[in-house]
């Protein structure tokens, strides 16, 4: 099963290396990883995707808890956040397959194209997991090039 | 306006204002500010002849003494040979503060002379670690590495300072307390979770008290007996606990586990109530996971909550420190109804009690009972690793907290004799034997010069049969006697060895000369290596088999 933790930590250098040690360490496989600065510039958010069950959940959390520099965590247990991901992707145009791409890019508001190119067009894909999977499905037929995904990042609904 | 100092000033400043008396390390170029400074500074700094044997002797000197212990080395390869010893701290939660020097900061990165990314090869075995750039951060980075080393589930912290940040001036404000936001340790246990606690224990029949070294740590073996006292229920320690509850008292199983007394062994494995007190369920405890203690209900009291449910699925998990959390349960405890049970360990003690094969050669558990003999039971005593390790923990009556200093998590040979050289130094009063192994004391042997230089007199007992002694027994019992790289044909005279260092030799092979060499040793102010000629294929029993059950133990009178 796969869950989603955000990880408050402090911005400093070395804090990815840690976070990334423990898994590697303790066998635990992280499915992505996301990090960035946060509204204040003294912390970082790191969403992590983690594959295994409640148990695996559970020591992960309570591992990362152990690290001095993070600051607080957020497992999202029975709860759905709001979370996005951005894809890139490249794909082999000819003169035939451009208008079929544009109407699956035209038809779905979390795609749009990002570059067009003599034999590619790159198009950037913003949303949920499972509308990007539909997305990605109609692309595929069209002879995806070049892939590239920044993984999960997520905040909870509401005013939490 | 604050007065201008260096780094390495700062750094020194800190550690007086920590009340650290002593250090233990090697100089070299790195850290010639600091060392410097060191000079006319009022704290001791003991040269190591290597720098695993200063980050040892940091470890045995926090161990008896509960504070925190500080080694100190150069860049590079200074920093890596103290690895082994951080490491060795890090999996038994002693707290240690490792300082070492690093290459300017303008050359980090770039492959420098004597440059090792020392943040970066100890991330994984140490509680917390930091490089300093600024010096603006030097005197608040000493404070919060004391301070995370020493609470909590203590460990080992490493703080790296390059060259440059030691010489480089600020006005520095030496902080009162450390404060940081991702590190706040739970103390006192849930109030709900106490009282659950104590009505699962008023309930049991076949209840039994399961303590880990977080007992010595957190400074709780008045509480734990008061509550074994209270509730009649008996007691096993783990290795790292031995002490934490006195072994002369009839509630007493001693040590459980693979190497353990049948009797806490069997106990353990029929309980209906396993009350696991700072300790961890270690695979050399539990044995096979899926076999153990089948009908136990679990309470389980840890300050680290990631300690909790991670090898065994626990009833009743109580976060916080062992001795408020002692203190609060003790309160409503009550006596459960537990007669049978006690009947059935006493039986068991009588039927299985400890014991080995006598006659013949020179009997290693011989010479341990009578170090304890001769010490009275009131010795501190380190230990190596392996057969060495076993029989002192088996062999001598441990009574106190901090008397007994052993490599348990990471099982490093080599760490008895510095680390009871750190002991002396922080218990100058009380006498230290190191029990050894011959294959064990020559990865630190070096440390003789050490404890002859500085007048540390301790006393090495090696248990010398020739071998790598536990792995002998391990082919001996499981790989058909096929010997494979064990002996240790071409070891050394250790008697010269010893007086070559300028210490006094003492070789024992014959059962009555064991009592007068220890008299012997004990009464000459100086370092003293008894060389014990013993049995060389003495085994280890009882023994749980690697990944059996713990009722499936061999045994040696069998």
């Amino acid at each position: 099963m796969k869950h989603i933790i955000n990880v408050l930590v402090e911005n400093k250098p070395g804090v990815l290396a840690r976070i990334s040690g423990l898994f590697s360490a303790r066998g635990f496989n992280i499915n992505s990883l996301a990090v960035g600065e946060t509204e204040n510039p003294d912390t970082s958010r790191m969403t992590l995707v983690v594959e295994g069950d409640d148990r695996v959940l559970e020591q992960v959390t309570k591992q990362l808890h152990k690290l001095i520099d993070v600051i607080k965590i957020a497992d999202f247990v029975g709860e759905k956040p709001i979370a996005r991901e951005l894809l890139l992707v490249k794909i082999a145009l000819t003169k035939g397959t451009k208008p079929q791409i544009l109407q699956v890019v035209n038809n779905f508001p979390e795609a749009r194209i990002a570059d067009v190119g003599e034999k590619t067009i790159t198009i950037e894909i913003v949303g949920e997991e499972d509308r990007i999977q539909t997305i990605l499905d109609l692309l595929r037929p069209f002879g995806i090039k070049t892939l590239s995904r920044t993984g999960k990042i997520a905040l909870p609904k509401g005013s939490k | 306006m604050a007065k201008k100092m260096t780094g390495a000033e700062i750094l020194i400043e800190s550690l007086i204002r920590e009340k650290v008396e002593v250090i233990f390390g090697i100089c070299g170029g790195a850290v010639l500010p600091v060392f410097d400074v060191l000079y006319d500074a009022p704290i001791r700094f003991i040269l190591t002849r290597h720098e695993q044997g200063a980050a040892h002797m940091a470890d045995g000197y926090a161990r008896a003494t509960g504070r925190v212990g500080v080694c100190m080395a150069t860049s590079g390869p200074g920093a890596t040979n103290l690895t082994t010893g951080i490491a060795t701290a890090h999996m038994d939660s002693i707290p240690i503060v490792a300082i070492t020097g690093q290459v300017p900061t303008h050359l980090v990165g770039n492959d420098a002379f004597q440059e090792a990314d020392v943040t970066g090869i100890t991330r994984p075995i140490t509680k917390h670690n930091f490089l300093v750039k600024d010096v603006k951060d030097l005197a608040r980075t000493v404070k919060e590495a004391f301070h995370i080393a020493s609470t909590g589930r203590p460990g080992p912290v490493l703080i790296d300072l390059p060259k440059d940040v030691q010489i480089q001036e600020t006005e520095a404000k030496f902080p009162k307390e450390a404060e940081i936001r991702g590190y706040k340790p739970t103390l006192s246990g849930h109030p709900g979770q106490i009282k659950k606690a104590a009505q699962m224990i008023s309930r049991a029949t076949r209840p039994l008290i399961y303590a880990g070294g977080g007992v010595i740590l957190s400074g709780a073996s008045k509480e734990l007996i008061q509550l074994a006292n209270k509730t009649d229920i008996p007691v096993a320690t783990t290795l790292m606990a031995l002490g934490a509850f006195p072994e002369d008292s009839p509630l007493s199983l001693g040590m459980l586990g693979m190497h353990g007394t049948e009797y806490a062994n069997y106990a353990i494995m029929d309980s209906d109530l396993i009350i696991a007190i700072g300790a961890r369920f270690d695979d050399r405890v539990t044995g096979r996971l899926d076999k153990f203690a089948p009908e136990a209900k679990i309470i389980h009291i840890d300050i680290d909550p990631s300690a909790i449910s991670k090898n065994v699925q626990v009833d009743i998990p109580i976060v916080g420190d062992v001795k408020n959390v002692l203190k609060e349960l003790n309160k409503i405890v009550t006596k459960p109804k537990i007669s049978a049970w006690l009947k059935q360990i006493e039986q068991w003690k009588k039927n299985h009690p400890l014991t080995y094969k006598r006659g013949g050669r020179l009997k290693p558990q011989y010479v341990v009972e009578k170090i304890y003999e001769v010490t009275e039971g009131e010795a501190i005593i380190a230990t190596e690793v392996g057969q060495n390790q076993m029989w002192a923990a088996q062999y001598y009556q441990y009574t106190k907290p901090r008397a007994f200093l052993s490599s348990g998590g990471l099982g490093t040979m080599g760490y008895g004799f510095p680390a009871s050289i750190g002991a002396k130094v922080g218990c100058p009063n009380k006498i230290v034997f190191d029990i050894a192994g011959d294959g064990s004391f020559q990865m630190n042997i070096q440390e003789l010069a050490t404890a002859v230089h500085n007048k540390i007199p301790v006393k090495v007992a090696i248990l010398d049969n020739g071998y790598l002694g536990l792995v002998r027994q391990w082919q001996e019992l499981f790989y058909k006697r096929r010997y494979s790289a064990v002996d240790l044909s071409g070891n050394p005279d250790f008697v010269k060895v010893a007086e070559a260092y300028g210490a006094v030799g003492i070789r024992v092979e014959k059962k009555e000369d064991v009592l007068p060499a220890l008299k012997k040793a004990i009464s000459i102010n100086k370092p003293v290596v008894l060389d014990f000629i013993i049995d060389p294929e003495a085994n280890v029993f009882p023994m749980v088999p690697g990944g059996a059950p713990l009722t499936e133990m061999l045994r040696g009178l069998a």
